[in-house]
């Protein structure tokens, strides 16, 4: 096997257009993607180049009808039956063979499971350079070119990342913080179907199957509020307390990753740069000292309030209110001013 | 079989603080640690080796200290490990640091796993795996919560936020791990005194440029295809207000209300 090669040499001019190569999650559209088709479409016009996006799967051409509300262009449909269910080598090798062929200017994933799966893997099989999990997308007035931002250590520091010299720029875009395309009732654009050359022999990994938890399935990215418990609460049963609050709160429970080492708390609950990212409303943090490691899951979140004994703690430099003090005092006070305030609601 | 577990060393971000005045990290007293999600990798290795007697290669690109994650890998059972350092390959991003150890275990050879974290908590990336395995030509499995081996084939199971998904491949392949693989041990006093002594630094290899087969247009700093345009520390807008208050009491009521103010309660 050729193994592609950065830095040929190639004309830049080549390229042209937007891609976003969309997602689909049990027969639906990943929001993620209509995010992508917003912002691909900004930077589209930027440039003056088309906006496409890529659908890969089988039996799916009413889902990529219904993208032609967006706004796009055209929706490249990689139709197979191979394709039904994510499969990395499958997705891989049929969208590097697109992007060699037709050659666009800037491709976008979104940054899930699988799209940190397929990236780095399309970008090794194009030749390309790839950023991860980027917040930010600008053109260079300049050049052109695109200036990719991403956070770095909790958000603290920010890297802008460009790729001058090889094509495609790719980037993997992180859920939640592009603002989505608007639905029109006109459709506009085309499908054009595209008959990917793949055989059974190129997808060596093979689904079996496929478990459904019956378990809760903690959702902290979509909660409108989070409380979340650190290693002040000391003790396993402070979480009772935390779970408390979140219910006053009509929220979800979260946790450092000091209170999953201790093994208090269940890693799913895990606000963090190894945890989950969330975006809520109000996040409520108690007995947590504000680790860069945290504060990367939390600080962009819209109103944060902050419980800890420690009046030096990071945590309140990147909080809106915050209290010091005991949480085993503040946090019982406040579910009795809240469930006291709702009473006299009622 | 072989079980080749890249492990990268990392400042504990826990312990990272960030001038803010300047813009820059604090690294001083920061210490280095073996990456979470890697010690998770390695820790599903070991279990291989206990079960089938597996040979097991710990490597790490970086500066010669990186020598120290690859003796905490023999401390806890690895049997040998390759240092991957050079100043020609400082500077890689992930295209180039890929290549690199992609050339570093075609060189080590004979491999049936290769084991990465899924991704360091330093760069965030989680991009050098699998461009590892696209450029040994090798499949690929990520965010791995299990694995175990059903005859001659691995049975896989990759956790992800839409549920969990379970795969069959054959060997060789690459396999990136999560936290909830498994609970990584701790090293043995044997371990530790043999590791760190004059026998764990004999059975550390070190491979510089002139030992790999690589292409040097696609390598360091000059090879990366990505680039740092610039660095910033974002503007915070952000007042932060402290509550006062006499009593813990006191405090509670007076924040309740001001999220009540802001319709947040």
């Amino acid at each position: 096997m050729e193994i592609a090669k950065v830095n040929q040499g190639i004309d830049l001019k080549d390229y042209n257009d937007v891609w976003i190569i969309g997602e689909l999650i049990d027969g639906k559209v990943h929001p993620v993607t209509i995010e992508l088709i917003g912002e691909g479409k900004k930077l589209a016009e930027k440039i003056n180049k088309k906006l496409n996006v890529v659908i890969v799967g089988h039996g799916v051409k009413g889902i990529t009808e219904r993208l032609l509300h967006f706004g796009v262009d055209k929706v490249l449909y990689i139709e197979h039956e191979l394709l039904k269910d994510f499969n990395t080598e499958g997705y891989a090798i049929t969208i590097s063979d697109l992007i060699k062929e037709r050659k666009p200017e800037i491709v976008l994933l979104g940054a899930t499971s699988i799209g940190r799966d397929i990236g780095p893997r399309i970008a090794a099989k194009v030749g390309t350079g790839l950023t991860a999990d980027c917040t930010k997308l600008e053109i260079d007035e300049t050049d052109g070119k695109l200036l990719q931002t991403r956070p770095a250590f909790g958000g603290n520091l920010m890297a802008t990342i460009i790729c001058p010299n090889n094509r495609p720029q790719m980037s993997t875009v992180r859920p939640g913080v592009m603002a989505k395309a608007v639905h029109v009732d006109y459709a506009g654009g085309e499908i054009e179907v595209i008959n990917p050359k793949i055989s059974k022999d190129d997808l060596r990994v093979k689904l079996i199957d496929k478990i459904v938890s019956g378990k809760k399935r903690v959702n902290l990215i979509e909660a409108k509020v989070v409380v979340s418990g650190g290693r002040g609460l000391k003790e396993a049963s402070g979480f009772r307390l935390i779970q408390e609050l979140a219910e006053a709160l009509g929220g979800e429970v979260g946790s450092s990753r000091a209170a999953v080492d201790a093994g208090w708390i269940e890693s799913p609950h895990q606000v963090g740069q190894t945890g989950t990212t969330v975006r809520p409303d109000l996040y409520v943090a108690c007995g947590i000292s504000g680790a860069i490691q945290h504060q990367a899951g939390m600080h962009e979140s819209k109103y944060i309030i902050a419980i800890n004994k420690d009046k030096n703690a990071p945590i309140f430099e990147i909080c809106d209110f915050g209290i010091v003090g005991d949480l085993y005092e503040i946090v019982p006070a406040m579910i009795e001013a809240i469930n006291e305030k709702h009473f006299l609601e009622i | 079989m072989r079980i080749i577990v890249c492990l990268k060393q990392v400042p504990d971000t826990n312990e990272v603080r960030i001038n803010q005045e300047t813009g820059t990290l604090i690294r001083d007293g920061v210490p280095s640690i073996m990456n979470p999600d890697d010690k998770n990798a390695l820790e599903a290795a070991l279990r291989f080796k206990d079960e089938f007697g597996a040979e097991l290669t710990a490597v790490s690109m970086g500066p010669p200290q990186a020598k120290d994650v690859l003796k905490e890998a023999m401390a806890m059972g690895a049997d040998e490990g390759v240092l991957i350092s050079d100043r020609a390959f400082g500077g890689s991003d992930t295209w180039a640091t890929a290549t690199i150890i992609a050339a570093a275990i075609e060189k080590i050879g004979n491999y049936d796993i290769v084991f990465c974290g899924r991704q360091a908590i330093d760069g965030d990336t989680a991009q050098v795996g699998p461009e590892i395995a696209e450029f040994l030509n090798i499949p690929q499995v990520t965010y791995v919560k299990n694995a175990k081996f059903e005859g001659d084939k691995l049975e896989v199971v990759r956790y992800t936020e839409y549920g969990e998904y379970v795969f069959e491949v054959a060997t060789p392949v690459l396999l990136t791990a999560i936290k909830e693989l498994n609970d990584p041990r701790y090293p043995t006093i044997k371990g530790i005194n043999e590791a760190y002594g004059d026998k764990g630094e004999e059975k550390i290899r070190v491979f510089g440029i002139g030992d790999l087969v690589v292409d040097s247009t696609q390598i360091g700093l000059k090879g990366s295809p990505t680039n740092v345009y610039k660095s910033f520390v974002p503007v915070k807008n952000k007042v932060s207000e402290i509550i006062d208050g006499n009593n813990s009491k006191d405090k509670a009521n007076t924040l309740v209300m001001k999220l009540s103010e802001l319709n947040l309660i």
